[in-house]
């Protein structure tokens, strides 16, 4: 336990410092660039509300508030795994003549993802006051199923941003799989109308689990079961565990492929 | 202990189809069977061991795998088979000017750089005036690093890399920075840091440096261990010989001759440069003559 608190700390000032670069890179020191990192999903949000309302929203209660839960789960997983696949490589010139650990340049690329995340989840909260949503201090589990996707996001990212060092076109195929993705996490319809068995299969979308815990809590006011916060904890950890492995199995073969 | 103790170590380079193709053609290549992947020993069998204040001079051609080994001593990579131990920090000046953020200004990357090497906040805010003084860079300081001179590049990661006193300091192709007046001072602070006490490693094509420096030598060959020993001149006289006559040396007697040949041929040089002198002299001084 010491030994990792010793590591943390010797590591905490270069974490620090690949943040501050990740943020001047990503904007450019320009005011409106954290800005328009928010403004984006809330564009997506109109035109889904606009289109979709008028499909399914009025036989639904608190749509926006389903369908911006839906939206503000989604994109950060789209931003937070995307921007994580290219670390390694972005990176290569660095690793290759330095020693350090390689993990650090996905963490770091995390945050970005996490800052905005936090800054939409404020604009949501907004957005749940304005639709009639009754706050109550059980809303505060929601920090659980945050940690989850946080989780989801680093172990998925630890896998993607090593499969991209080795098939570069994995960037195009991830495209692809996010597209899919849309899709089947039920952001804009509701699975009420599949079979119970078609609703089950929906668990097997981490994404989906975490938009329902969101969904849950805020819409209908209930804590989720204790399975549900284990199978949120399971998705979060096997992709944790799976791109730690992967890492670990090939820190040093990495090289070769740079 | 020995400060590093590098005992039959053997590091395996892979290359072939794999590198930039994507997971479609791999999964295409698989299906065909026309995967190959072609392995290499970058270095086989090398045995060396240093002590504290050991200098040692890596040399061979290219493609000996001197890098490859000095990677492995910073632990960038691994060995496949052996066993390589290091003890304290080590330094490790490997092209220095790449991996920057041009976007960054010169205060930024010197933060960043100092981070990936593992240097505190503290230290570095400390030692920051010193590192710009040195690296010659006061008004730069708030330009992008795009913006600066590729010398300049160069001057600042030696700086960067130079400042803290490792036990271990690794130089690949390195004292060679900046223009005549930073080199010199380069120079003076390499020796600085040499003269306390660190133990070193040294890849360089001249050999004049080596002897120099060094006090030991390890030759590489094509990843092969030609020789690991202390008597560096001989030695040196004899890679020298062998850069012009290509004969790899495999005894001991061999060395002998190459550094026996080595020195005749030194000897015929110098005489032959005497003649032309003493001929030019002659030319001149006829010259001369003829002129009055």
């Amino acid at each position: 336990m010491k030994k990792i608190i010793k590591k943390c700390k010797k590591y905490q000032f270069l974490f620090e410092e690949l943040v501050k670069r990740d943020f001047k890179q990503k904007y450019k020191r320009s005011i409106l660039g954290m800005g328009w990192s928010i403004l984006s999903p809330l564009f997506t949000l109109l035109v889904m509300y606009v289109i979709f309302s008028n499909l399914f929203g009025h036989k639904m209660e608190h749509y926006v508030t389903y369908l911006f839960s839906g939206q503000l789960v989604l994109s950060y997983y789209k931003e937070s795994t995307k921007n994580g696949m290219t670390s390694l490589v972005n990176n290569s010139k660095i690793f290759t003549k330095i020693n350090v650990p390689k993990y650090m340049f996905l963490l770091s690329k995390n945050v970005s993802a996490l800052v905005n995340f936090g800054l939409t989840l404020v604009v949501y909260f907004i957005f749940c006051a304005f639709d009639g949503i009754t706050f109550h201090p059980r809303q505060f589990l929601l920090i659980f199923p945050i940690l989850c996707i946080l989780g989801l996001n680093i172990g998925v990212g630890l896998i993607l941003s090593a499969m991209f060092v080795f098939f570069r076109d994995i960037r195009y195929l991830y495209d692809i799989v996010l597209t899919l993705l849309t899709y089947v996490s039920a952001v804009f319809y509701s699975v009420d109308k599949f079979s119970a068995f078609g609703q089950r299969l929906f668990l097997l979308n981490p994404v989906y689990v975490y938009i329902k815990y969101f969904r849950v809590i805020m819409i209908d006011g209930l804590v989720p079961s204790l399975e549900y916060h284990l199978l949120c904890l399971f998705y979060a950890g096997i992709s944790l565990l799976i791109g730690g492995l992967i890492y670990k199995k090939n820190n040093h073969a990495f090289l070769y492929y740079l | 202990m020995s400060v590093i103790e590098c005992n039959n170590v053997s590091i395996r380079y892979m290359t072939g189809d794999f590198k930039a193709i994507g997971l479609k053609e791999y999964v295409i290549r698989h299906l065909k069977g026309n995967y190959h992947v072609k392995e290499f020993w970058a270095d086989k069998d090398v045995t060396f061991k240093l002590e504290k204040g050991d200098m040692l001079g890596i040399i061979g051609s290219n493609g000996a795998g001197k890098s490859t080994l000095l990677k492995a001593v910073t632990g960038i990579m691994i060995p496949t088979y052996g066993e390589l131990h290091t003890k304290g920090n080590i330094a490790a000046l490997l092209e220095l000017a790449s991996g920057f953020d041009g976007d960054m200004t010169v205060k930024e990357n010197t933060y960043l750089r100092g981070a990936l090497l593992g240097y505190t906040r503290q230290f570095l805010d400390e030692k920051y005036d010193e590192i710009i003084k040195f690296a010659e860079l006061e008004e730069f300081q708030d330009y992008e690093f795009k913006q600066l001179s590729s010398g300049m590049k160069s001057r600042l990661a030696f700086s960067i890399a130079c400042l803290v006193n490792p036990d271990i300091i690794i130089l690949d192709e390195v004292l060679s920075v900046g223009d005549g007046a930073f080199r010199k001072k380069s120079g003076d602070k390499m020796k600085e840091i040499l003269d306390s006490g660190v133990t070193g490693l040294l890849v360089s094509h001249s050999i004049s440096q080596v002897r120099e420096l060094c006090n030991k030598i390890l030759w590489l060959d094509h990843g092969k261990q030609v020789a690991f020993t202390d008597d560096v001149d001989h030695y040196c006289d004899a890679y020298e010989e062998f850069l012009m006559t290509k004969k790899l040396p495999k005894k001991k007697e061999d060395i002998d001759k190459l550094a026996a040949d080595y020195k005749i041929r030194l000897q015929k040089e110098e005489e032959e440069k005497d003649r032309k002198a003493a001929e030019r002299a002659a030319k001149a001084q006829a010259k001369a003559a003829a002129a009055k």
